[in-house]
């Protein structure tokens, strides 16, 4: 599969740049030649299945994890040289919570504060404004055991926001959140966005993804495979809708038969055939009519990723 | 460095009174035991009562209790269930930042142990000398010693069960063949040389030394033994650290 839509770059040093970055750990490889280049302002998201190499990317550029080959540099220093200087302007939301349960909430904030060397005056007052800014200062006493997904999730969030970083890296963000956590985290992203943060995000909510980001990289098996923005790079790779066909095996053959014709992708999943349409197809429309079960609707990325990463399970 | 220790010394203020009676519950009552218990029937040694020969001894071991069990299960802790290492490493503190930082806190913890002790051995009788305020320095290298071997413990653990062999296997055996309930310069060569090679033997010989300031001979073996010991288990507590952290 060949690498398209990277469209021009917006002008300006990259705050982060990643050229053919190799991973092995023993005789997996888990990432091969990956390319990526994050500008100020946007939103990058790195969308693949488990497993394709989206956190151990951010682990190298956070230094947890050393690189087999390849050249990274934030913010236009090189890593690793400048892994010290450089994290102090990177804010990091991991995948697994790891906020201190032997501290309380406002105490994780300012024993994080520490870390990067705030005066404890202003990281004190950082820290109440994050707080207020992710609906938790009425908990701020609070120890952490006693927080429920959600809160720690937003804590998670203020944690990383506390040294005002200019490049903020969210792994898997809203992970195992209920839909309302999950909009409230997305609107305060959606407004740092607008102010101008630069982030670098790992998902599996297309929805996430449609919403927040303003490129996306599909990775799979160390390699990306698909880039552009949200909202051009389904209608591009697959089209603007998709008709799902359901019913006996001999008919979906005749159907995918007809189909020869047509600007369409066709995808046969067991009894059901997915088909991708670019441009208006009369052999579609009459099969339509045949089939009992069809439903039609636009491509989503969720589409668009099925299709590329393919649809069987991995890590089986 | 600093931020690290600073952190453990915060949430360790939190239940400060629980984990001073851990860890100095055992050290005081082998001294009421032996000292008070067993010493009765016990001949003077090396000019000293019993009890007076077995405290200096028992602050050495209280130091290598508390840095050892912070090292070990606190430390261990930190990396694995709480993630607390991982989330550090995020920000700039450095892995080799990480590691001296966990070493030093388990030696403050060991040394805080010691010289409240050390300060209470009045009440049992003991009148340490002023030189013991020069022991200080002493049980903080030896409190480095046993934090970072027991860092190196953690940073090859895969469970809480395996520090099982540290405490059996290293810190029980040392804390009974190091000199302090019995003199080394009792036992005959070349087992005599070889227990003098233990970290803690060096420091237990200091310790009655300073504790009442009573110097015979050249105590610069004895430093220098303390001082290497330091250096090497510190370092291979960082290395080991190093390679569990980072991939």
């Amino acid at each position: 599969m060949t690498v398209s839509g990277a469209s021009e770059p917006p002008g300006g040093q990259p705050v982060l740049q990643i050229r053919g970055l190799r991973k092995d750990f023993g005789q997996r490889r888990v990432l091969e030649g990956l390319d990526m280049r994050l500008y100020q302002g946007q939103c990058l998201a790195l969308l693949g299945p488990n497993g394709a190499g989206k956190t151990t990317t951010i682990r190298i550029v956070l230094g947890l994890v050393v690189a087999t080959g390849g050249e990274i540099s934030v913010f236009g220093k090189p890593l690793p040289k400048n892994l010290k200087r450089v994290k102090y302007r990177i804010g990091v939301v991991p995948q697994m919570d790891n906020l201190d349960p032997d501290l309380s909430v406002l105490e994780n904030l300012l024993i994080y504060a520490r870390y990067f060397r705030i005066r404890q005056k202003a990281a004190r007052e950082r820290a109440m404004e994050l707080l207020s800014f992710f609906a938790l200062h009425n908990r701020k006493d609070e120890i952490i055991q006693n927080l429920s997904g959600g809160q720690r999730r937003r804590l998670l969030l203020a944690r990383a926001l506390i040294n005002r970083p200019k490049l903020l890296i969210l792994d898997e963000p809203t992970i195992g959140l209920d839909p309302q956590a999950r909009i409230l985290i997305w609107e305060r992203l959606e407004h740092l966005r607008k102010k101008g943060t630069t982030m670098l995000l790992t998902s599996h909510y297309m929805e996430e993804v449609a919403r927040l980001a303003t490129r996306v990289i599909i990775i799979d098996n160390g390699r990306a495979i698909a880039r552009g923005r949200p909202d051009e790079m389904v209608d591009r790779l697959l089209g603007a809708e998709v008709m799902e066909f359901s019913g006996p095996a001999e008919r979906l053959d005749r159907l995918e038969e007809a189909l020869k014709g047509c600007n369409v992708t066709a995808e046969r999943v067991r009894n059901r055939l997915y088909v991708y349409i670019k441009d208006g197809c009369r052999q579609l429309d009459e099969a339509a009519s045949d089939f009992s079960v069809v439903v039609k609707r636009p491509a989503t990325l969720e589409d668009l990723f099925l299709k590329l990463t393919g649809r069987k399970l991995r890590e089986t | 460095m600093y931020q690290v220790w600073f952190r453990n010394l915060r949430v360790w203020l939190k239940h400060v009174r629980a984990s001073l009676i851990g860890n100095l519950g055992q050290p005081f009552l082998f001294l009421l035991a032996m000292g008070y218990g067993l010493g009765r029937s016990v001949p003077e040694i090396e000019g000293l009562t019993y009890l007076q020969f077995i405290a200096p001894g028992l602050v050495a071991s209280s130091v290598m209790y508390g840095a050892a069990f912070e090292a070990t299960y606190g430390s261990y802790t930190r990396l694995s269930t709480q993630g607390t290492f991982e989330a550090i490493l995020m920000t700039p503190v450095s892995i080799v930042e990480l590691a001296l930082g966990e070493i030093l806190w388990g030696a403050t913890k060991g040394l805080i142990g010691g010289v409240i002790m050390l300060a209470t051995l009045p009440l049992f009788g003991v009148i340490p000398s002023i030189w013991s305020i020069t022991l200080i320095p002493v049980l903080f290298a030896e409190g480095i010693i046993f934090s970072a071997l027991g860092l190196v413990m953690t940073a090859v653990a895969t469970n809480y069960d395996f520090f099982n062999y540290f405490t059996s296997l290293v810190i029980t055996p040392l804390f009974l063949f190091s000199g302090i309930f019995f003199s080394l310069k009792a036992i005959s060569s070349p087992l005599r040389e070889a227990l003098y090679l233990l970290p803690l033997s060096n420091v237990v010989e200091l310790s009655r030394m300073f504790c009442y300031g009573t110097f015979h001979g050249n105590i610069g073996p004895e430093l220098l033994n303390v001082a290497a010991f330091t250096l090497i288990s510190s370092a291979a507590a960082v290395f080991l650290l190093k390679k569990r952290l980072i991939q």
